[in-house]
């Protein structure tokens, strides 16, 4: 399997994602600079976290019209699958591979903690891992994580089976306690039709070493890696 | 030295060098009498600029300099001590540590979210100039009074600049301190500090060699920002404070991002002769330095220096203190590598001189010189004071019998885990991404923050500390109290202490009080770093923290760094089981004076700090991490604020985010063979204390250990339970603390203004 991550400016989030996968691959991934307007063959495409421009314009805005992008958007149309974690996801819906956008969070403050995810749909190469309705732990560390879309895109979403992770707590409880930034019906991460396309506010290669707290972000990253051989 | 020709006159305008200017750029009389001789001329308006930012205190350390000459800074693991941009010590495999803390308080008053970010901001650049990659940032706030009407500002800006330059730049923020008290209201302290890695063999310093070679300006342009900032940080406040808002600088973490790549990535080619950063200062001190160092001489076109306002003068272009800029000596025919390098970080870049061997600071603009200074002199004829200090008068010992009664212990305990002071500061930590790098092994809220080296299984343990009521109260003991606490910090999460970096906040050194708090601590953190073995290597001094004649609290922050070998084992404070015997390592004999419980439950700031055996703490130190190193301990915690029944708390309130509490029982000594009253053993802040504790099986061998190794070690109770009980004297649930401890702060952030 080969992977590629691709590495904006101001992406700061592309050597974790680097080590999760390598852990996972057994090699390295190719790390893609945004400048290249080609991409290596990839069977999947990481889009990482950071702040692409320093999210000086609305976050990934100005990364989604990176040249490397345009090839992304190209390979993700034909099927490839992409991860878009964190600052990847903004990209992602500011590209438009995935609807609805993320807005600053409800308390306007950065956010950094542990959170907990209820999986809500498995029938994914992202997520089959899990079990529908398991909740599992992972880390947010964002400022503009506050997703939000229209009701109509949001009933779409949710009649197509495309919320891939909702916000909630230990007991797998939806609650405004457990939404560490607003977004709307808790979404924390959602696919696009084809579910070939996650977009995830939480960071899986954060919690993928037991040394770092927990592995649930490498039970997912294994079992996407298995999956693409 | 002969007096060369004034240079040209620039071809603006300049205004004519006047008493009051002088005065205006915070140069003494005699200051300027000086300058005149060393010129054997009178200096334009543009090297007036560069010696009274030279000369400033922040820049020449002339009040502190020969204080801190008295501080041990060699060890055999010190590659690099005070002097360069930050100390370096070798952490094995061919790899070194380095880091450096720094001040940025008065701009953090003026102006807090940038005032804070350029600090963060500066601290890096100080670490990747050496060729480190940062690895993790670290912080110690001191604010004013809660009931001050700005202090919720000042957190809330404050904060959210250090986390919005930190996270942006993708380096963890994993700890700190922040600690309240009316002295800070109109100067709160902003420290940070930042550890770096580097290859032991590739380490970049700021001495310009190679008469001829290329001088290089690479990163942000240079803009009106921050002009004199350095004379701003060299004076004391007054009320008109706020109208000096323009001096503080603006941060731009995207762009010091694409900086610290393109450094890192050029580092790598072996272009690099020497670098430096533009901090306090900017282009003038960073150039006077290298060539300084190198004991050569530097000519710059300032028409070359790339510029974001039109019609910039010299004395703006050199005073700038425009954030993100680095100044580097390139070694020859490497232009063309660096070009290339930065323009793919699109980084702007420019050859604006080269080294010469004239020993000069040589300006042109116009095709004019309009500046010339020999080098030596601004740096090495700086003035340097010998500054008239009073000792401070001997505090009296606290008398119990002038002391309200006590209330309830387990009352006073719920008040002190919920006091600003020792409340949970997860409303500030949880606004820093303290996990990016995925190396963040201790996160925020222990003893000491643990970050892997990457890539290998060695892991560094960071900390600061500093208890400014025992400095005010004995500034001797105190100075060498936070050095100690450091130290201990370390030891508790089981690494080897290594070296400090220090940020010495005080007053104005022209009273003599505050000199005199400012010696006392110095050479008490003198005494501890010798009789730790932990040297100082960096550091930085911060004075007149002062409005309207009221000093600080003197707060000499330690930030200490410490090694856990890769095969070693690392100890966190929050209990594992229920039924392990709970350890008190350390003597104690109840000391209350200057005390946590003193002041915010008796309501008295009197008395002397707990006294401090410099050859106890690191026998017990000692004794502690080998524990650790055995495997014999499952948790451990140092003893400080707050003492003995704080530390149970702190340790039982971290098994909170697991799931269920696990609480804790001890029993306090029997009245009849205990002369203190039960609050001095639980509330008293002997020191060299440690809480441990440890499957019951294992309590014969600690205890053999600790009668072998001459410490004093008790069982005093067990772990399990859902509550705190201090046998026969009342229970509190952990729940109930927990709700104290994490409901302070996020509710007076909250609370209506």
């Amino acid at each position: 399997m080969k992977a590629a991550v691709v590495v904006f400016p101001g992406s700061n989030c592309d050597r974790d994602v680097r080590v999760a996968l390598e852990a996972s691959m057994g090699r390295p991934p190719a790390m893609v600079w945004h400048a290249e307007s080609t991409l290596p063959e990839s069977d999947l495409i990481v889009l990482p976290g950071g702040f692409s421009y320093g999210d000086y314009l609305r976050s990934g805005a100005m990364a989604a019209h990176a040249p490397a992008m345009r090839e992304v958007v190209a390979r993700a149309k034909a099927g490839v699958p992409v991860l878009a974690i964190c600052n990847g996801f903004q990209i992602a819906t500011e590209a438009g591979l995935l609807p609805g956008l993320l807005m600053s969070n409800a308390s306007l403050r950065f956010v950094c903690k542990d959170v907990h995810l209820r999986v809500e749909h498995s029938q994914s190469l992202f997520t089959d891992c899990f079990r529908a309705g398991q909740v599992v732990r992972m880390p947010v560390a964002h400022r503009d994580g506050n997703y939000f879309a229209e009701a109509e895109v949001l009933d779409a979403l949710e009649d197509e089976d495309r919320i891939a992770f909702r916000y909630c707590t230990p007991a797998g409880e939806l609650a405004d306690g457990a939404n560490p930034n607003g977004s709307i019906r808790s979404i924390a991460g959602i696919f696009n039709e084809t579910r070939t396309v996650l977009g995830m506010m939480p960071h899986p290669e954060r919690l993928a070493d037991a040394e770092l707290g927990g592995e649930d972000g490498k039970t997912m990253l294994d079992r996407i890696v298995a999956a693409l051989g | 030295m002969s007096a060369p020709a004034a240079p040209a006159a620039p071809a603006q305008a300049e205004p004519a060098i006047t008493a009051e200017l002088v005065a205006s750029h915070g140069l003494s009389d005699e200051e300027y009498a000086r300058i005149e001789a060393l010129l054997g001329r009178a200096p334009n308006f543009t090297e007036l600029g560069i010696f009274s930012v030279m000369w400033s205190e922040h820049c020449s350390y002339k009040s502190s300099r020969i204080w801190l000459k008295t501080l041990p800074t060699e060890a055999p693991w010190v590659i690099c001590g005070p002097g360069e941009n930050a100390g370096i010590i070798d952490i094995g495999d061919g790899q070194a540590a380095v880091f450096k803390m720094e001040s940025h308080n008065h701009p953090s008053y003026i102006e807090p979210y940038q005032g804070a970010a350029t600090g963060v901001g500066g601290i890096l650049r100080d670490i990747f100039t050496m060729g480190a990659r940062p690895i993790a940032n670290m912080n110690a706030l001191r604010f004013g009074s809660p009931d001050e009407a700005k202090t919720r500002h000042l957190i809330a800006g404050v904060v959210a600049g250090i986390g919005g330059y930190g996270n942006c730049i993708g380096v963890p923020t994993v700890g700190g301190a922040c600690e309240f008290h009316a002295a800070y209201d109109g100067n709160n302290l902003v420290n940070a500090m930042t550890v770096g890695v580097a290859d032991a063999g590739r380490i970049f310093y700021s001495a310009a060699a190679g008469v001829g070679h290329s001088v290089v300006y690479a990163g942000s342009g240079t803009g009106r920002d921050g002009i004199h900032g350095a004379t701003m940080a060299s004076a004391e406040f007054a009320s008109d404070s706020e109208a000096k808002r323009p001096t503080v600088q603006v941060g731009d973490p995207f762009t010091e991002k694409l900086v610290l790549e393109a450094c890192l990535e050029l580092m790598a080619t072996d272009a690099i002769e020497a670098i430096q950063d533009m901090g306090a200062a900017g282009l003038t001190c960073s150039s006077v330095e290298m060539a300084d160092k190198g004991g050569t001489g530097i000519e710059l076109d300032l028409d070359r220096v790339p510029v974001r306002e039109t019609d910039m003068t010299p004395y703006e272009i050199m005073l700038s203190e425009s954030q993100e800029r680095m100044l580097m000596v390139l070694k020859p025919g490497r232009e063309e590598v660096a070009q290339r390098i930065f323009d793919k970080w699109q980084v702007d870049s420019a050859i604006i001189g080269r080294v010469t061997d004239s020993g000069r600071l040589v300006l042109k603009a116009g095709n004019a010189v309009v500046g010339d200074l020999p080098i030596r002199p601004l740096v090495d004829e700086a003035p340097v004071y010998e500054r008239p200090y009073l000792e401070p008068a001997p505090r009296a010992p606290l008398a119990p019998a002038d002391l309200p009664a006590d209330p309830p212990p387990m009352q006073a305990l719920a008040r002190l885990v919920g006091s600003p002071d020792l409340c949970s500061k997860r409303w500030i930590w949880e606004q820093y991404d303290h996990m990016v790098m995925t190396d963040t092994v201790q996160r925020p809220g222990g003893d000491a923050a643990v970050v892997r080296v990457h890539g290998t299984d060695k892991r560094l343990a960071i900390t600061t500390d500093c208890t400014p009521r025992y400095c005010v109260a004995d500034p001797k003991l105190g100075g060498a109290q936070a050095v100690a606490e450091a130290w201990r910090n370390l030891s508790a999460v089981g690494a080897k202490p290594l070296a400090i970096t220090d940020c010495l906040n005080f007053g104005s050194p022209e009273h003599p009080e505050v000199m005199g708090q400012f010696v006392g601590c110095v050479l008490g953190m003198g005494e501890a770093c010798r009789a730790l073995d932990f040297p100082v290597i960096s550091g930085n001094v911060s004075f007149y923290n002062e409005t309207n004649g009221h000093p600080i609290l003197p707060t000499p922050t330690i930030g200490g760094v410490g090694l856990i070998a890769g095969s070693g084992r690392m100890a966190t404070l929050a209990f594992k089981a229920a039924d392990e015997t709970v350890l008190l390592i350390g003597a104690t004999e109840g000391h209350l004076g200057a005390s946590l419980y003193l002041r915010d439950i008796l309501g008295s700031e009197a008395g002397v700090p707990p006294p401090l055996d410099l050859a106890a703490e690191r026998r017990n130190g000692d004794f502690v991490r080998g524990l650790i190193e055995r495997g014999l301990v499952s948790a451990c915690h140092d003893v400080a604020d707050g003492g003995l029944l704080v530390a149970l708390a702190e340790m039982a309130l971290a098994t909170c985010p697991a799931g269920e509490p696990i609480g804790v029982r001890i029993a306090p000594p029997a009245p009849a063979d205990d002369a203190a009253p039960l609050a001095a053993w639980l509330f008293g802040e002997d020191q060299a204390r440690y809480v441990v504790s440890a499957p019951a099986a294992d309590v014969p061998t600690i205890m053999a250990a600790a009668r072998a190794a001459d410490v004093p070690a008790q069982a005093i109770g067990h772990t399990g339970g859902d509550a705190l009980t201090l046998d026969g004297r009342g229970a509190i649930s952990i729940t109930e603390l927990h709700r104290a401890h994490e409901g302070w702060l996020p509710d007076y952030m909250a609370a209506p203004i």
